[in-house]
């Protein structure tokens, strides 16, 4: 996977993750672009589309857009479900996710995103392990403040 | 505000983000943001040292700042801080700003490396998590640097935390995937190998996208992961849906190992173990086997998991290529999902089945579903699906259904979205050509083609029409018919006018038999659509003008007439002026003979892969068309194997990489060896036809720099770079040319060749003017002829650089005829001048004929190789009054800038006299004439040149050049 974006139906960037190097400006251009395209297709349509050289796969969670860029050979099915996943996690944590726990708890999201995804890689699918080590980590704060 | 506060909430954090969030306009936002800055910054300078937990909610509200899309330029400095605290989340949010916002700081990359390498070492399995995950995500060359020699050794350190390894095999990825240098595969290659083994599932799941990267560049060092990998998977399809705990996804036994492990082995061939290749075959079979059983769950994310790992094994048994029985499977599948209600899945059966139609095992089965696809074509929705379904038609594509895809795809695309329909057009071009039993059926389509989607038809695409009709005697008839037929049309599309000008200006003598499409109506015809043209295509009927004159003397008043009037010697346009010129003045002064001769029907053209192809492949990017075209080539001989070879009068066609050298219009010496004969240079340019695309973008601007520069750099690629400096003084000129070897390796048998012809005279040094009588139509231009030359072939627009080339080969040439020698010699002297010295002595035809500056001796690298042109004007000496207007106030002055102005370009320099084109009135053509007459008067006035120009030349290099503009697009 080369990046995933998390977006707003606004078109807001709610979240960022970027698995290959590129410029700051080119990142921006990069989501503008992703941003327009994918807002603008219709609800009935497929979750794939082609661009530049990279494959998107994007699926809508009621107001958030979770929007990957993967490569050619990458499969497109288990990227949906690499989305699905990330949901569930965030859903467990926050109990019932929305829009705003994202926002207010930004890192938190980047911090469970980190521990399911790696390097652009699926590094942990079972749901009970991620949580298990945010949650230990958690409890690491609160044992020591 | 939620209600959430795992953790750690942060108050301030929190209030700040409200606040944002109430802003009510950008502006506003902006002020809030700029307060918190400042606010930050004064707390980052106090006096105070912030406590960490400050610290850490300050550098939060930097890190959203940035994220909304803000410059963040400092901060850094407290986040690296961050990283050296004991406390977890102070840590854990130091990490993330320094993941987020990475900076090249050098001081900063050592501080921070310093602080991963001490939680590395920590033995806390928290911090080493994230110590490695903050690798991961920075991943840049610094940290390969660093850590590269670490991280195997935890991966495979045998008392390594499952998360770590994990964590470690990832993080090694990433730095491979960014520096794969600096990460050698060591020792420790096969212990990873042996992850695959591992109990942890989590562990087996990382170590197989690791282990997957590394095999692509290793395949060797990886082998042994096959056997291991196909075990694995044959333990996990085989599994109860409950035996791999919470690794279920969805009734799934774990979908994304499983899909790894697939993509894993598609590194690699078919297993060689019997053993395992049957396990293997099992492990397939049982995946197609669970597609068929119904469904566990009605989720959809059980379908799609499910799904996920069925498309993968059908990647892997295309791959494979090898078993007959799972790709038909594979494609009974695939048909399946062609109705399925999810459009996803759709989608996904239509991008499969194209691999699948490339094996010669299952295109006739994939064939089996072309209604199906037609109907997609139809009936889908989303114009993603929809232009897969194109995709897969082309793939399905053979002899058998082409009349039947092609029909589907015209109709398509007269609706067509307007996104896809200039891919279709091509599609259709190509397959159209390469199934074509019956050649008339391809000039139809391709007629259709224009008359439905017009706009949309590129060059390419009626290039090659008129090739293939210019190579195939059997079409010209029908292609003359019926393009005459199609123009009759009141309101046809621009691109039709250019294939039938070019046609009937090839071939309307085949159909001038009919009354109903005599000489005089077909000219009739075209000249109507004449004005409503743009200028490229009103060009090309121009020359389609001057064939008719060869072709029907009968209509050659009507034309003279047309190319007479104002609205064509005038015209604004210096190519059509030009054109006009040149045109009308040949119809007067040319013999039949010679016009025949110069007009002659187009020789075939040379064989090359299709434009077309190429372009599409440029369109798809590399490979995926590629990979198809080569499967399809494999299938089978029922395909036309590109173009047709040409006939017998091939062996006039120059060689592509003569042509490319821009000598292709001019035979080899007949003592010198051929162009061809196999250097370097000529090898890379005739084995690879893409070699030419580097050629293109510049080379024409290349050219037309020469209008009004000496000197400047005329062509350049990745092999070579050829400049041209040359300096004028009256009547006397010289050339240098200048060929750089851009290559590491030196060029072997080297061969530029300058033409020249005995209408040319005396050459510097021995300034033997040979004073032959030249004609006053070439006079005046004395000391400007390149400029003349260089200005008559400038604007002919759009040309592909192998036009271009031929054009200053052509110009090369023309300087050469207007000084009677051309010299080459290496610029340091010698032994090449004096062999060329000599030659030029010894030659019969005076020292004309022409020159190979064979630069072999003493020259053996290349690495700048020069040539010397010298060359004057033949005996005109100082003249009192200005050959073209007879003016005596510029008497000396560059006459071919007066040209220029006459022919509408700029003058080089402002000190030339500005005669107004209009000013000059009845003594411009006069003026232009004698021009292009110094032009065109070598070629057909003087009869011992043209005879000899005859004998040894194919006649494609007296082409006109707008008529000779699609040869060289092949």
């Amino acid at each position: 996977m080369q990046f995933m974006l998390l977006f707003s139906r606004q078109g807001k960037l709610r979240l960022q993750k970027w698995y290959v190097p590129l410029s700051d400006k080119e990142k921006k251009k990069i989501t503008r672009e992703l941003v327009q395209t994918v807002l603008a297709r219709k609800p009935k349509m497929c979750s794939f589309l082609e661009w530049r050289d990279l494959k998107i796969v994007y699926k809508r969670y009621a107001s958030l857009y979770f929007c990957c860029a993967i490569e050619d050979q990458d499969n497109e099915l288990i990227t949906l479900e690499i989305i699905h996943r990330y949901v569930e996690l965030l859903d467990k944590y926050f109990g019932s996710v929305c829009e705003l726990d994202i926002i207010f708890n930004f890192e938190k999201a980047y911090f469970i995103l980190d521990e399911f995804l790696l390097g652009g890689e699926v590094q942990e699918t079972s749901k009970k392990n991620v949580l298990k080590a945010i949650e230990q980590a958690d409890l690491l704060q609160e044992v020591r403040s | 505000m939620p209600a959430v506060s795992k953790g750690d909430g942060m108050r301030g954090l929190a209030v700040f983000i409200s606040d944002i969030r109430n802003c009510k306009s950008k502006e506003a936002e902006i002020k809030r943001i700029n307060k918190e800055l400042a606010n930050i910054r004064s707390k980052f300078k106090g006096d105070k040292a912030l406590d960490g937990y400050s610290k850490k909610k300050y550098v939060c509200k930097l890190l959203f700042i940035f994220l909304l899309g803000h410059d963040i330029d400092f901060g850094h400095m407290e986040a690296v801080n961050l990283l050296s605290s004991n406390r977890y989340t102070e840590k854990q949010i130091g990490y993330l700003f320094i993941s987020v916002l990475v900076n090249s700081n050098s001081e900063l990359i050592r501080l921070i490396n310093n602080a991963i390498k001490n939680d590395l070492a920590s033995r806390n399995p928290t911090f080493m998590g994230l110590a490695l995950h903050c690798i991961a995500n920075v991943g840049s060359r610094e940290m390969a640097e660093a850590f590269a020699g670490e991280i195997p050794k935890i991966l495979v350190a045998g008392d390594t935390m499952d998360s770590a390894k994990q964590s470690a095999a990832l993080c090694l990825l990433r730095l491979y995937r960014t520096s794969p240098h600096l990460v050698p595969t060591g020792d420790w290659a096969s212990r990873v190998v042996h992850l695959l083994n591992d109990q942890h599932l989590g562990v087996v799941t990382a170590a197989t996208s690791l282990i997957t990267t590394l095999a692509q560049k290793n395949p060797e060092e990886f082998k042994t992961s096959v056997s291991l990998a196909v075990s694995r998977l044959s333990r996990i399809v085989t599994s109860a849906s409950t035996d791999l705990q919470d690794y279920t996804y969805y009734f799934v036994p774990a979908p994304w190992l499983s899909v790894k492990l697939l993509r894993l082995l598609q590194c690699y061939p078919p297993p060689e173990d019997p053993a395992v290749r049957g396990r293997l075959t099992e492990c397939l079979e049982t995946i197609l086997n669970k597609a068929q059983e119904p469904p566990k769950s009605k989720k959809v994310q059980h379908s799609n998991a499910k799904n996920a790992v069925l498309f993968e094994a059908i990647s892997l048994i295309i791959h494979h290529d090898s078993e007959p029985n799972l790709l038909v499977r594979a494609c009974n599948q695939l048909g399946q999902f062609l109705q399925h209600r999810e459009t996803n899945l759709r989608y996904l059966a239509l991008e499969s089945m194209c691999a699948l139609a490339s094996s010669e095992f299952s295109h006739e089965a994939v064939k089996t579903h072309i209604e199906t696809v037609i109907a997609a074509l139809k009936t889908e929705r989303d114009v993603s699906v929809r232009q897969r379904a194109v995709d897969l038609l082309y793939a399905m594509c053979d002899r058998s259904n082409a009349q039947q895809i092609v029909a589907e795809m015209l109709s398509y695309l007269e609706t067509a979205d307007y996104s896809i329909r200039e891919e279709i057009v091509l599609k259709v071009a190509i397959l159209a050509e390469k199934y074509a039993v019956d050649y008339t059926w391809y000039v139809d389509t391709i007629l259709n083609l224009i008359r439905v989607a017009g706009d949309y038809v590129s060059e390419e695409v009626w290039y090659r029409v008129i090739q293939i009709v210019i190579n195939r005697d059997d079409v010209q008839g029908y292609a003359a018919k019926t393009v005459f037929e199609s123009l009759q049309a009141p309101a046809c599309h621009e691109n039709l006018v250019k294939v039938g000008g070019y046609i009937l200006g090839e071939f309307g003598n085949l159909i001038a038999g009919d009354p109903r499409s005599s000489p005089l109506v077909q000219f009739n015809l075209l000249h109507s659509k004449f004005h409503l043209c743009s200028v490229p295509t009103r060009a090309l009927l121009l020359s389609t003008y001057i064939k008719f004159v060869n072709l029907f003397p009968e209509v050659k008043p009507t034309i003279q007439d047309v190319l007479r009037s104002d609205s064509q010697l005038r015209n604004a346009d210096a190519e059509l002026q030009q054109r006009a010129v040149e045109y009308l003045r040949l119809s007067t002064v040319a013999s039949t003979d010679i016009l025949a001769t110069v007009l002659e029907e187009m020789p075939p053209f040379p064989e090359r892969e299709s434009s077309i192809l190429a372009k599409l492949k440029k369109k798809k990017g590399p490979g995926t068309v590629m990979g198809l075209e080569e499967g399809k080539r494999e299938r089978g001989p029922d395909i036309n194997g590109g173009p047709e070879p040409a006939p017998a009068s091939a062996t006039s066609t120059p060689s592509p990489s003569a042509d490319l050298l821009g000598l292709g219009a001019v035979p080899p010496a007949p003592a010198g060896p051929p162009p061809s004969s196999g250097g370097l240079l000529v090898d890379v340019f005739s084995d690879s036809p893409s070699a030419v695309a580097p050629l293109a973008p510049g080379s024409e601007d290349n050219f037309a720099r020469f209008v009004c520069k000496n000197n400047g750099v005329l062509f350049e690629n990745q092999l070579l770079q050829i400049g041209l400096k040359s300096e004028f003084r009256q009547n006397l000129g010289r050339m240098f040319i200048f060929y750089g070897n851009k290559t590491s390796t030196q060029f072997l048998n080297f061969t530029p060749t300058l033409i020249c012809s005995d209408d040319l005279q005396a050459t510097e040094p021995a300034d033997q003017a040979r004073g032959s009588d030249s004609g006053r139509g070439r006079a005046g231009a004395a000391g400007c002829q390149h400029r003349v030359c260089v200005g008559l072939h400038r604007s002919t627009s759009s040309q592909h650089p192998v036009q271009v080339w031929r054009n200053l080969s052509e110009c090369v040439r023309q300087v050469a005829h207007h000084t009677q020698q051309v010299f080459p010699a290496h610029r340091n002297g010698l032994p090449g001048l004096l062999s060329a010295l000599e030659a030029a002595e010894q030659s019969p035809a005076g020292g004309a004929e022409h020159f190979q500056g064979k630069a072999s001796n003493g020259h053996r690298n290349h690495q700048s190789q020069d040539y010397w042109v010298w060359f004057r004007a033949p005996g005109r000496g100082r003249s009192e009054s200005c050959q073209f207007c007879g003016s005596r106030d510029h008497p000396h002055q560059n006459h071919a800038d007066r040209v220029l102005v006459a022919l509408g370009a700029e003058p080089p320099g402002s000190d030339v006299p500005a005669h107004a084109a209009d000013e000059q009135g009845d003594r411009l053509p006069e003026a232009v004439c004698a021009a292009v007459g110094a032009v065109l008067a070598p070629r057909l006035l003087a009869q011992p040149l043209s005879a000899q120009l005859q004998a040894r030349q194919p006649a494609s290099s007296l082409r006109v050049d707008g008529m000779a503009q699609c040869e060289d697009r092949g």
